[in-house]
């Protein structure tokens, strides 16, 4: 195995564009996991940990842009009032350990539909910065990922950053495991109201092929707040509406059956997520009016 | 040349004195070394080739790439095996090396040595198997068919039990009955299985190995070898955790046969993915029970159909179906029954000893039925349970009269008046004490609580018949100008506390201040196997003779070396003690300091101790005095359950248990907790899944154990009321505690849901689907 260990950002992308084979690493928490299993031997890995422009963040044009190389436990420290759904998300992720190594530039490297970052980053709209050494580019992360374990990027990008909106109403995160700490999800949700543009974001993990944004759910539940005037002047949601967000929700999701739950069980408690973080998403709206 | 061991202890405290682990700073720190750290210079590394198919013949091995490759030093076969080709704790069924087929997914097939660890792994992919796949008899109940494919040439039943109390016709006015499922769980030591075997150069070898018993692994070995016992030395290694998965060989015959075939140390510590097929598990259980009771709710029969899944090979199964059978019932007074227990043969993962041993299974089923008789009979579940319950003098449907404290209807009536946890208030949003934890899935949304109890018991020690004894060598020497104990045993300290009690117990009968426990090796007799809650008993036993015996020695010097001096003489010792570090007169006065006493004299005696003796049942009828010592513990959950997503959080455990005699009430506190935590992580989240005999889920990321958010706080309630057969009085201490936990979950989660639960694990979708 060769391992490569770039300094630089410019230095990273021409060893990419040398390597295309070679493995991006960050904080482990991931890949060190698959080689240890015997589940990839990856002919090179690109350490990533060494690039400093990685692990900073700042804004640009009123948008965050994180870089990919910082942590849960950074996202939770230093911008949990900027993304509150995303520090909700990464307060779930493993253990105090895992948190300070992992990073949301590799839950988007390894694309794995049980990614925690992934669901606040889908209800966000959040964008990927991926580079090359012949340039960048930004993907929505709605887009961006395309199979199971699988994303958008070529074999000669690295991810960059990710770009997000600072918080423009609240935001919830919710994530079903069947243990009470440390535990995969077995699925996930989360929202995010933007107040501003009166819309309603999505994010489904674990129940699917890839993450979800549940559309339907989403236009729904801000037309519904639309016709009622509600964004102006928030007042109780007809529990039937948030009923239906949430069957909207669960239809949305395409989950099978595994070892961490069965397909029923999921699309079950999509919909009581989705009920339940509308709800506190909701009064939290109302109490801020 | 040696590995580095954990460091001999030096100790102090006396019995009922809470001792701390001398190993504690170090294992905290990260310094401890476990058998998974052992290395000498110029070690190999062994790997092992595995089947994977759960069932299939070796058409052909080629392993001519592998020994080409780079490094690779040896590549061994059944072939290779120099002894006996099969080994078994009670029946001779597994080979070492699969011989023609394998049964089970993962059973070892051909083992390799190399330079270094990936080298060996590499190799070992490289090992050329041909199989012609075979179809999986995966199903218990159709291992009982006669149609079944015969994995063993004497069938499928590994064994089977049958138990006659009674009238066999009882009938009675109010009858509930259950069928309930217990899924496979996993010790999960976290230090994988792991050895390091150093060849002697005259065709012996010294084993470095984590076990519960490194005797039957020595004669086990000695077998395997083709050497006499003399040339199998075997030496404790740090050992990281063990509850029933250290009973079996894994890696030990491995990495002596590749050590000797190479002349090299090797070294063997399997991957976590590794360990998961390198040790036997709890066996899964199905059970079909019959309760019946009079109006007043008194037991009048009970019929039970106990269906135990073996998996590949016979491990410890057949003493395990004979716990399951023999408390089927529970702790309860019960005139009839007919009780029936099967363990079976399949082509699952292989079944084996873990902490409850037969009697957590067994458990569920009866908590289960005692509370569906006390919805039947309009009854408190705790005072059903206490107007049935054994006491002193009781028969077990085994016919055996149960002597000594039965303390059943204390336990449950304490229990019972314990102060109840406050409901979590709605003003403070609390995740962590929420279903669901720190994922954020419940403000408060759906969660209702429940309040479950139940009672368990089991048998202390091996039972049946089995000649169970320990060793205990005991020294007495002056070192830095004062008195010095040494104890040596070959017990098996798996974290449970042994090092402290044998310390303690040899401090208080000579008096003494210093103590060093040495480490465990078989270089003094058996201590017998870290198992069944009989080390305390029977290895504290063992040093307790010996100390006594050192004891008598150092009375009758004193008396000699006195008369010498004019200063008494033959008699004198009559009411003397040893205490302070010096012989003390019985008003009080120091005769002699011992060393003053001692000087340069050493004083060692090695003594066995054996508990009393117990018979095997009888075929017909299940009934014998088969078991030496009984243990008694109840528990109460009170529990939250999400009951829209089906989550749950234990709010909280409380328990009161026998314990006959702390001799470390620290320990005894730990083993009160762990205990409870396995069976809490049984009754909700901890199970091997096995699919067409494959395990699904070989990894701490799917095989979930229970973290500190999940295991409550413990309220505990320690009884010590003395068997007067054993020593100091003590009871094993370390089962009792996962066999009822568990069930009071399930009990709770019941009351909580109003959901019947047939099976455990209990997952999220059986709460909400």
């Amino acid at each position: 195995m060769e391992f490569l260990q770039p300094t630089t950002w410019t230095e990273a992308l021409e060893m990419k564009a040398a390597h295309p084979e070679a493995l991006p690493i960050a904080g482990g928490t991931d890949v060190m996991v698959e080689i240890n299993f015997d589940r990839q031997r990856p002919a090179a890995v690109i350490d990533l940990t060494k690039v400093a422009e990685l692990e900073e963040w700042g804004t640009e044009n009123g948008m965050l842009r994180v870089g990919a190389g910082v942590t849960y436990s950074r996202i939770i420290e230093e911008l949990g009032g900027r993304l509150p759904g995303l520090a909700m998300a990464s307060r779930t992720v493993g253990s105090p350990q895992i948190r300070n190594r992992g990073t949301v530039g590799g839950n988007l490297g390894s694309a794995s539909p049980a990614g925690d970052a992934h669901p606040p980053l889908l209800s966000s709209g959040a964008l990927v910065e991926l580079a090359s050494a012949s340039g960048s580019r930004r993907v929505p992360v709605r887009e961006f990922f395309v199979g199971p374990k699988r994303n958008a990027m070529r074999n000669d990008e690295l991810i960059a950053a990710f770009l997000v909106e600072p918080t423009r109403g609240p935001e919830q995160f919710s994530k079903v495991g069947t243990r009470n700490a440390m535990v995969i999800a077995v699925c996930s949700f989360a929202i995010a109201l933007d107040v501003e543009r009166k819309r309603v974001g999505t994010g489904i993990g674990s129940a699917g092929p890839t993450p979800l944004a549940a559309i339907d759910a989403e236009e729904f539940m801000a037309g519904v707040l639309d016709e009622s005037g509600l964004w102006e002047r928030p007042a109780d949601v007809d529990p039937n509406a948030v009923a239906r967000f949430g069957e909207l929700v669960a239809a949305a999701a395409r989950p099978i059956d595994d070892v961490r739950g069965t397909a029923a069980y999921r699309r079950h408690a999509l919909a009581v997520l989705a009920r339940r973080t509308f709800t506190w998403a909701w009064d939290e709206r109302r109490r801020s009016a | 040349m040696k590995p580095k061991l954990p460091p001999a202890a030096l100790m102090s405290g006396r019995v009922g004195e809470p001792v701390r682990r001398p190993d504690a700073a170090l294992k905290t720190r990260g310094d401890f070394p476990y058998s998974s750290d052992l290395q000498v210079d110029g070690m190999l590394w062994g790997a092992t080739v595995r089947s994977p198919h759960p069932y299939a013949r070796i058409v052909s091995i080629d392993s001519t790439e592998a020994r080409s490759m780079p490094g690779v030093r040896a590549v061994l076969t059944h072939d290779d095996v120099p002894g006996k080709k099969v080994y078994g704790l009670e029946i001779p069924d597994q080979p070492v090396l699969a011989i023609d087929v394998v049964r089970y997914w993962g059973e070892a097939v051909a083992l390799v040595a190399a330079d270094h660890p990936e080298q060996a792994r590499r190799a070992a992919h490289a090992v050329r198997l041909e199989y012609e796949v075979l179809a999986p008899l995966t199903n218990p109940e159709l291992a009982l068919t006669e149609n079944a494919p015969r994995l063993h040439p004497d069938g499928n039943i590994t064994r089977a039990i049958k138990i006659r109390r009674g009238d066999q016709n009882a009938r009675a006015d109010v009858v509930v009955t259950g069928e309930y499922e217990v899924g496979m769980q996993d010790q999960a030591p976290l230090g994988p299985e792991s050895g390091l075997a150093i060849p002697d150069g005259a065709g012996g070898v010294d084993l470095y190995i984590a076990t519960q018993w490194l005797h039957i692994d020595r004669d086990q070995l000695a077998g395997v070898l083709g050497l006499p016992h003399e040339a199998v030395r075997l030496t404790m290694a740090g050992i990281g955790g063990a509850f029933g998965a250290r009973e079996d060989l894994s890696m030990q015959a491995h990495a002596c046969m590749l050590a000797l075939r190479t002349g090299r140390p090797v070294k063997m510590s399997y991957s976590r993915a590794e360990s998961f097929v390198g040790h036997v598990h709890r066996h899964p259980a199905r059970m079909r029970y019959e309760h019946g009771a009079t109006r007043d709710g008194k037991l009048v029969y009970v019929k039970a159909r106990i269906l135990l899944d073996g998996g590949a090979y016979a491990s410890s199964s057949t003493a395990v179906i004979s716990n399951a059978c023999c408390f089927a019932v529970g702790p309860y007074e019960c005139p009839n029954a007919i009780i029936d227990g099967w363990v079976v043969y399949t082509n699952n993962p292989p079944c084996g000893a873990m902490r409850g041993f037969g009697s957590v299974q067994n458990c569920y089923a009866h908590e289960a039925q005692m509370d569906k008789l006390a919805a039947a009979l309009g009854m408190d579940p705790v005072e059903l349970r206490i107007h049935n319950a054994m006491k002193t003098g009781s028969t077990l449907v085994t016919g055996q009269a149960v002597d000594g404290p039965v303390p059943v209807a204390e336990l449950l009536s304490r229990i019972k008046v314990m102060p109840m946890p406050t409901a979590v208030s709605g003003d403070h949003l609390d995740l962590t004490q929420m279903p669901g934890g720190v994922s954020n899935t419940t403000h408060g949304e759906g969660v209702r609580r429940g309040v479950g109890y139940a009672v368990g018991f089991k048998n202390v020690g091996y039972s049946e018949g089995f000649n169970d004894y320990s060793t205990a060598r005991v020294k007495l020497a002056v070192a830095d100008g004062r008195p010095r104990v040494e104890v040596h045993t070959a017990g098996a300290e798996v974290g449970q506390g042994l090092v402290m009690v044998q310390a303690q117990i040899a401090s208080t009968v000579l008096g003494v201040h210093d103590v060093v426990v040495l480490g465990a090796d078989t270089q003094v007799g058996s201590s017998g196997s870290s198992s069944a809650s009989r080390q305390t008993y029977i290895t504290g036993g063992a040093v307790k003779a010996a100390s006594e015996a050192v004891r008598d020695r150092v009375f009758a010097l004193a008396e000699s070396e006195l008369s010498g001096l004019g200063r008494g003489g033959s008699g004198e010792s009559d009411g003397w003690r040893l205490e302070s570090d010096a012989i003390v007169s019985a008003d009080g006065g120091v005769v002699i300091t011992l060393a003053t006493l001692l000087g340069e004299e050493v004083i060692e005696e090695t003594r066995e101790y054996r508990p009393r003796r117990t018979s095997r049942l009888d075929g017909e009828t299940g009934q014998a005095n088969a078991h030496m010592q009984f243990a008694f513990a109840a528990h109460r959950a009170v529990v939250d359950v999400d009951v829209e997503l089906g989550l749950v959080k234990v709010v909280e455990l409380a328990t009161a248990q026998d314990v006959g005699k702390a001799i470390n009430p620290q320990a005894v506190e730990g083993q009160l907790e762990g205990g409870a935590a396995q069976g809490l992580g049984l009754a909700v989240m901890e199970e091997i899944q096995v699919k067409d005999g494959v395990i699904r889920n070989p990894s701490f990321t799917d095989y979930l154990l229970p973290t500190t958010l999940d295991m409550p706080q413990l309220r505990m309630d320690v009884l010590e009321l003395g068997d007067p057969n054993s020593p100091f009085g003590l009871k094993g201490v370390g089962e009792p505690p996962a066999i009822s936990s568990g069930p009071a979950i399930v009990a709770a989660i019941r009351t909580a849901t109003g959901r019947e639960i047939k099976r455990v694990p209990v997952r999220p979708h059986d709460l909400t689907l």
